[in-house]
């Protein structure tokens, strides 16, 4: 635990595997930018690794003030104990107000220990994160300037804004693809301060024998169009339909965690905030209820079409065309009609051209 | 010799069959209309630990934090094949977050000192995947989370966890702690014989409570609390008492447990409204669908 430190800068961890920086790092020093001009402190990066130095200037040209680099040979693969180590002297050396982590495997596995080990608070998969003030509801003292750290929470039935009030540093995990990230700026530099890492004494219980990375199967951050499917298309077999339309429309497929965890579907394709945050031109949600998790996920979309057999599913809050009516009737109906459409169209710029 | 394991199970609101009525007007969460169910990933922690004890003897240690009404779940370990189940329930741990929570349950466990403690990954009411990483940090055991596969050899675990786009094998020291994912087992199902034997199975706390029922307002609580040593003691020599600790018993400093241990405090909570947006409706028909695929290709959403 650290001493509520006031002047204390904002820091973001900043995931790498083998010498990679992944984007939720970057995302997140766009919004750490954000939040340490609320509050007049510097924006640091926390690089943990081996031979990472070449990240430093990506990192400072993305809004980071500061770097601090931690390298050792023992940091060449993530492993708790090790990083615990590291990141946690960090945090006693220079008491940061705020510690913000991808809730990334690594970063959900990592943010925990840290905040056990330092006995203050974390709060899981934010969805926005805001610097304001906070009054405690029994004993009325009034704190300015606290991190609100906004989630979804009871199955998306609510959202709630968690504060650590008095127990520092303030610390938070955000899911890839959540805050937008800004474009780097090239003449940007930050400073680099070498922490000298002391894992004497350490021997690390667990030893890495085997990693297998792949590729994400699906692009759905780079998608133009959208086709997801949600509980409400029945079976694994019905979401066939979800394809053809996707197909026809040239878009990739998307899930919800209910489609997911129904078997539908591969967690790939998942959209929400346990998946992937979304943003295309045309989102198409067929037999998606809305849960918030799903909506926190997508509802930044351009376009979204509804289509649902419950007018009232949550889902018609956040669009801007609705259907009522079985997707298992409209889809088909959909199709015909963008083929007829499409030749139609074909048509129109062919007259135009002759 | 075998491996001493302990799962950590929650009972939790099924959140995926949330319907409209999950929330009543005023806002607040509608209690009544969420059934209560065991939270998913933890059968796969339950699962995993039984497969432990099957392939190499020893005990398995069920152990739920709540209010009473997570008998439940233990119950339902035993009817999967738990040996042991016990509850830790104290009104003093009430509005405990993730860091409060795994200081309780590390006191518990440490009354136990397992090889294997076993944790889901995540419950589903929160998905916070914070309490096991915790557990093991509070206990000093190594952690591997998101279990997939699990070979032990002596003291050392073979792991293969899943890490979301691959996965990952690794050598770990015992004792440990590990997080569970749903895709490392298919739970078994009650077993008719265990559900004969447990179903019968009560905390003390549920025995007082039948106790009052049974004697009316008229007895005193000193015949009460008589009656209901004599039915736990009873219980107890038909191996059917679910051990019941509250803090005291597990020795735990109160100033980490309860709201004095969260760090993390509620600033606002707002309920979802469900309300309809102005969105534009097509009917189902042919005709409707044909009108709005012919505005997507006009505004060149498509096509």
């Amino acid at each position: 635990m650290i001493e509520v430190n006031r002047k204390g800068e904002v820091w973001v961890f900043a995931e790498q595997e083998a010498g990679h920086l992944s984007e939720v790092p970057l995302e997140l020093l766009s919004k750490g930018r954000e939040l340490a001009d609320q509050l007049g402190v510097p924006l640091a990066a926390v690089l943990v690794g081996s031979k990472v130095r070449p990240l430093c200037a990506t990192l400072a040209q993305h809004g980071a003030d500061l770097i601090y680099l931690a390298e050792d040979g023992v940091l060449t693969h993530y492993q708790t104990a090790s990083y615990t180590r590291v990141v946690c002297d960090l945090i006693t050396a220079y008491k940061p107000q705020i510690c913000l982590f991808g809730a990334t495997a690594i970063g959900r596995d990592l943010a925990p220990t840290v905040a056990s080990a330092m006995k203050c608070g974390l709060t899981a998969d934010c969805t926005d994160l805001q610097i304001g003030d906070h009054t405690d509801p029994q004993t009325k003292e009034h704190i300015a300037k606290l991190l609100l750290q906004i989630r979804p929470a009871f199955g998306g039935n609510i959202i709630a804004t968690i504060v650590n009030p008095h127990r520092w540093p303030q610390m938070a995990t955000v899911r890839e693809g959540v805050m937008r990230m800004t474009v780097a700026e090239a003449g940007r530099t930050g400073k680099t301060i070498k922490f000298p890492v002391n894992l004497a004494g350490l021997d690390l219980p667990t030893e890495v024998v085997e990693s297998q990375r792949r590729a994400k199967k699906v692009n759905l951050k780079g998608a133009r169009i959208i086709v997801a499917g949600g509980a409400g298309v029945g079976s694994r077999d019905a979401f066939r339909l979800i394809w053809d339309l996707a197909n026809i429309l040239g878009g990739a497929v998307g899930g919800s965690r209910a489609a997911v965890d129904l078997g539908y579907v591969d967690h790939d394709h998942q959209v929400g905030q346990t998946g992937t945050t979304v943003r295309p031109a045309l989102y198409i949600c067929c037999g998606v209820s809305g849960a918030v998790q799903h909506r926190a996920g997508m509802q930044e979309s351009a376009k979204i079409l509804a289509i649902n057999i419950d007018k009232d599913a949550p889902i018609f809050g956040v669009a801007h065309y609705g259907i009522v009516g079985d997707l298992n009737e409209v889809i088909p109906r959909m199709i015909k009609s963008i083929r007829s459409g499409a030749s139609l169209s074909d048509a129109v710029t062919g007259a135009s051209k002759a | 010799m075998g491996y001493s394991c302990v799962v950590c199970v929650k009972q939790v609101p099924d959140t995926k069959r949330i319907t409209g009525q999950a929330m009543k007007e005023d806002g607040t969460v509608n209690r009544a209309a969420l059934p209560a169910i065991f939270n998913p990933e933890d059968l796969n922690a339950l699962e995993a630990a039984l497969r432990v004890r099957d392939q190499h003897g020893g005990t398995v240690t069920v152990i739920a934090m709540g209010l009473p009404a997570a008998c439940d779940v233990l119950r339902d370990s035993l009817f999967r094949g738990a040996d042991r189940a016990i509850l830790i329930t104290d009104r003093r741990a009430a509005a405990s977050d993730t860091l409060a929570t795994s200081y309780i349950l590390s006191c518990a466990i440490r009354k136990l000192t397992p090889d294997l403690v076993f944790c889901g990954r995540q419950a589903i009411d929160g998905d916070t995947a914070q309490v096991g990483p915790q557990l093991a940090e509070k206990l000093g055991y190594t952690l591997v989370t998101y279990l997939e596969e699990l070979e032990l050899d002596g003291r050392t675990a073979r792991v293969k966890r899943n890490i979301g786009n691959g996965y990952e094998r690794v050598r770990s020291r015992l004792p440990a702690l590990f997080t569970v994912m749903e895709t490392a087992n298919h739970p078994r199902p009650p077993a008719l014989l265990k559900v004969m034997k447990a179903k019968k199975a009560r905390a003390p706390v549920e025995i007082a409570k039948a106790v009052d029922g049974a004697l009316g307002a008229s007895a005193t609580a000193e015949a009460k609390a008589a009656e209901t040593a004599h039915r736990c003691a009873e219980m107890q020599a038909r191996k059917l008492l679910i051990t019941q600790w509250n803090l005291d018993d597990i020795e735990a400093d109160l100033g980490w447990c309860g709201g004095a241990g969260s760090p993390t405090k509620v600033h606002r909570i707002q309920s979802i409204v469900l309300a309809g947006g102005d969105y534009k409706e097509f009917p189902p028909t042919e005709a409707g669908i044909a009108s709005l695929i012919g505005e997507l290709i006009q505004d060149h959403t498509i096509g």
